[in-house]
């Protein structure tokens, strides 16, 4: 559309007129098209239908889809379960989210300190959980959770002390997290050791001159100028806190202590494939993805000028 | 969110090349595709080594080629299912749970194959067969297996501890009692919240049957007075202390079983089985009895489990299909072989007294009558109307027992919980419904 730059390629311009970008796109907008908006735009579309049965339902015909209206979101926002289930999630962030980025941070900042030994096989070390799909993670610690088979047990047991019941209905929520930092720290670790290692060495050369302690040129200097990072790290692990799935659902046949409803995610899955009802499920899908986005970009927003003031002026 | 979408890749990816594999190997066996019509049938089932049973239908049958394709058992194959239909791409042939056919029937997965099946109906018993016709005139599967229940238990512990075997469950209440104070680290048993089958099992025994049909109207009845007696039963050895409440299937479980902390489980004919597989060292120290009774001098029991052989309606060979789902399921060889390879005890009459069971499961050298006992049992086994939410009323249970233990709250409410939760669903999906 616009005018060429050159006047040379005015003429060729009529026969190929501007295709090539097009062609460049094709395949990202194709892709995206397909994978993303399509299901967006199907669930969107199921979360007005729904099922209407008429009779025993047992013959052929007799189940058919109808317009629902707002019937599945009214259900969803009236469902006492999705919402306690969404406080438990809170509850849940509030243990994970301080204790995995703070660790991730602090694993980030020793690695960094120039008298640190080990320093590659540290930073192997502290990523390699995140390398164990979570369900693998989850059943390894489902097996040191349950007191029959846990090592913890053994020993206190040799010590003649009752271990406590980790699955239990008061340690359950610290159990999870305690899986998601555990599988989490590395990944948050590489992510702000990456930009760490990104900083000018002669900014803490001339602190150093200057008279700065270790401390002080974390504390000062370095911790400061990895905020994007932190936050960057905070976002993508406010989302995958808000997805919480896999862990409670592996854990859940080995306790009583976790319903299949016990996150929002939880609940969608159940809705969907236990009781086969796509269309309240994907209305509970929206809903949610609409409270992450909102939480996501309010985070973002909040932080805004902190984390990117510099770059702005 | 990273993880999510790594393991979504993953899958996809898994998903292609199976896809691919599914591709590779249909090529190589439609070679004769041009001289003579071969069928291809894809068969998703559980059964251990059913590929051996398989083998022998293709070695007979050279124009109707089965793949077999193994699937998780129960629920999870259902879940399956019902998304590959809707998907449009189901197997011709799936192994279904009883419980499961309503469900499956309702959102029209099966076919009915009444006028493909001859007089298979002679092999099975009325109440097995009732239950794939769904008390009309269609036929929706063939009976496979079934599994009466019974009780298994520790012959050696119990005599160590002094115990005799119960046969009522009053009995039973005092042998959990006496079994606490002789070994206070054991349990006689547990309560699973884990196991909706079981329980429905249990309930069967006392006389239950939480759906029923009157015309065209369901109706609903999980808290009816014989389930209500069940759980209140369970509930009050709970709160005793007497039973534990830990789910089943767990790691915890298993070694509960191999060390000699529980020393019964009521569990089904396919119980051998699973102590072979999770209780490997304990082999020879078990044996089998017939449920404990509600009624002293009474013969009842309950079903835990049992399957059939479904044709989809999305199969393009219903057929064909059909004429395997038959074969495999009374042919006298190809159940034998079941019996042998798969383990399954057979909902076929003939089978059932057959020289496949002449004797008794490896687990279980110490008791050689052991399949004249489970025959005497299962022809014991009550009725059950299973409904078109089963899945929906199952995962209440699990939810609420698994609270009311949590809670330590007593199970009556849970199963309140159970009604009005299967109720409401059947209502809210536009069912015609009683009550």
């Amino acid at each position: 559309m616009s005018v060429d730059a050159t006047p040379a390629g005015r003429s060729r311009k009529r026969t190929a007129p501007n295709l090539v970008p097009y062609v460049f796109l094709a395949p990202a907008v194709v892709l995206f098209t397909l994978v993303l908006l399509v299901p967006i735009g199907y669930t969107a579309y199921l979360s007005f239908r729904k099922v209407k049965v008429s009779g025993l339902g047992l013959g052929k015909g007799s189940r058919k889809e109808i317009f629902a209206g707002l019937d599945n979101y009214q259900a969803t926002f009236t469902d006492p379960e999705l919402w306690a289930g969404a406080l438990r999630v809170l509850g849940y962030g509030a243990i994970l989210l301080p204790a995995m980025l703070l660790s991730a941070l602090l694993f980030a900042l020793l690695l960094d300190a120039p008298r640190t030994r080990f320093a590659r096989f540290g930073r192997i070390a502290i990523f390699l959980p995140y390398a164990v799909p979570s369900v693998v993670a989850s059943l390894l610690w489902g097996f040191l959770y349950l007191p029959a088979v846990s090592p913890l047990h053994y020993v206190l047991e040799r010590f003649g002390v009752e271990g406590p019941d980790l699955l239990g209905q008061g340690s359950i929520v610290g159990a999870l997290a305690n899986i998601g930092v555990w599988g989490g720290v590395g990944f948050n670790m590489i992510v702000i050791y990456t930009s760490l290692r990104a900083i000018p060495r002669e900014l803490f050369e001339s602190a150093r001159i200057d008279g700065c302690s270790e401390w002080q040129i974390a504390w000062r200097i370095k911790i400061p100028l990895v905020t994007p990072a932190l936050i960057m790290t905070t976002v993508f692990s406010l989302i995958a806190t808000l997805q919480v799935f896999t862990e409670p659902t592996t854990l859940a046949p080995m306790t009583n202590s976790l319903s299949s409803t016990w996150t929002p995610l939880m609940k969608i899955y159940r809705d969907a494939f236990v009781r086969n009802d796509l269309y309240s499920a994907a209305a509970t899908s929206i809903v949610i993805a609409g409270i992450t986005l909102i939480l996501s970009f309010g985070f973002l927003r909040a932080v805004q000028n902190r984390a990117f003031g510099s770059e702005d002026q | 969110m990273r993880i999510a979408r790594r393991r979504t890749a993953a899958v996809l990816l898994l998903g292609v090349s199976l896809f691919a594999a599914a591709c590779n190997s249909g090529g190589d066996n439609g070679g004769g595709t041009k001289t003579d019509e071969k069928v291809e049938l894809t068969f998703w089932t559980w059964v251990p080594n059913i590929d051996k049973v398989v083998e022998k239908w293709n070695s007979t049958h050279p124009n109707i080629h089965v793949t077999a394709s193994k699937q998780a058992q129960g629920d999870e194959e259902v879940t399956k299912l019902l998304t590959a239909a809707k998907a449009g791409s189901p197997p011709d042939l799936a192994q279904v749970e009883y419980q499961a056919l309503p469900t499956l029937v309702s959102n029209d997965v099966l076919a009915d194959i009444k006028d493909k099946v001859g007089n298979a109906k002679s092999d099975f018993a009325d109440g097995v067969w009732q239950t794939v016709t769904l008390g009309s005139d269609a036929v929706y599967a063939i009976p496979q297996d079934v599994g009466p229940m019974m009780l298994y238990y520790r012959e050696d512990l119990f005599k160590k501890y002094g115990l005799t075997v119960p046969k009522t469950w009053e009995e039973f209440a005092a042998t959990a009692r006496a079994a606490r104070k002789k070994a206070p680290k054991s349990y006689l048993t547990t309560f699973s919240s884990g196991d909706p089958g079981w329980f429905v099992g249990l309930a069967q025994q006392a006389g239950a049957s939480w759906w029923g049909v009157n015309g065209d109207t369901w109706s609903v009845s999980v808290n009816d007075p014989a389930t209500k007696k069940v759980t209140d039963y369970w509930s009050g050895l709970v709160a005793e202390g007497v039973v534990d409440s830990k789910p089943m299937y767990t790691p915890e479980w298993n070694k509960s079983l191999n060390d000699g902390t529980l020393l019964a489980w009521p569990s089904a004919i396919w119980g051998p089985g699973v102590l072979a597989g999770n209780a490997a060292d304990t082999k020879g120290k078990w044996a089998m009895a017939p449920l404990p009774q509600w009624v002293a001098g009474e013969n009842k029991t309950g079903s835990w489990g049992g399957s059939t052989t479904a044709v989809t309606e999305g199969s393009k060979h219903k057929d064909a299909a059909a004429q395997f789902a038959v074969w495999l399921n009374t042919d006298p060889e190809a159940v034998a072989a079941l019996v042998r390879e798969g383990g399954i005890y057979p909902a076929s009459k003939a089978a059932q007294a057959g020289p496949a069971l002449a004797t008794a499961p490896d687990f279980f050298p110490n008791q050689p009558d052991f399949y004249v006992t489970a025959k005497g049992i299962a022809d014991t086994a009550a009725g059950f109307t299973f409904g078109p939410n089963v899945n929906v009323a199952y995962s209440a249970y699990k939810d609420a027992f698994a609270k009311a233990i949590a809670d330590k709250a007593p199970f009556g409410g849970a199963l309140d919980t159970m009604q009005t939760t299967t109720l409401d669903d059947l209502k809210k999906a536009g069912f015609k419904v009683a009550g």
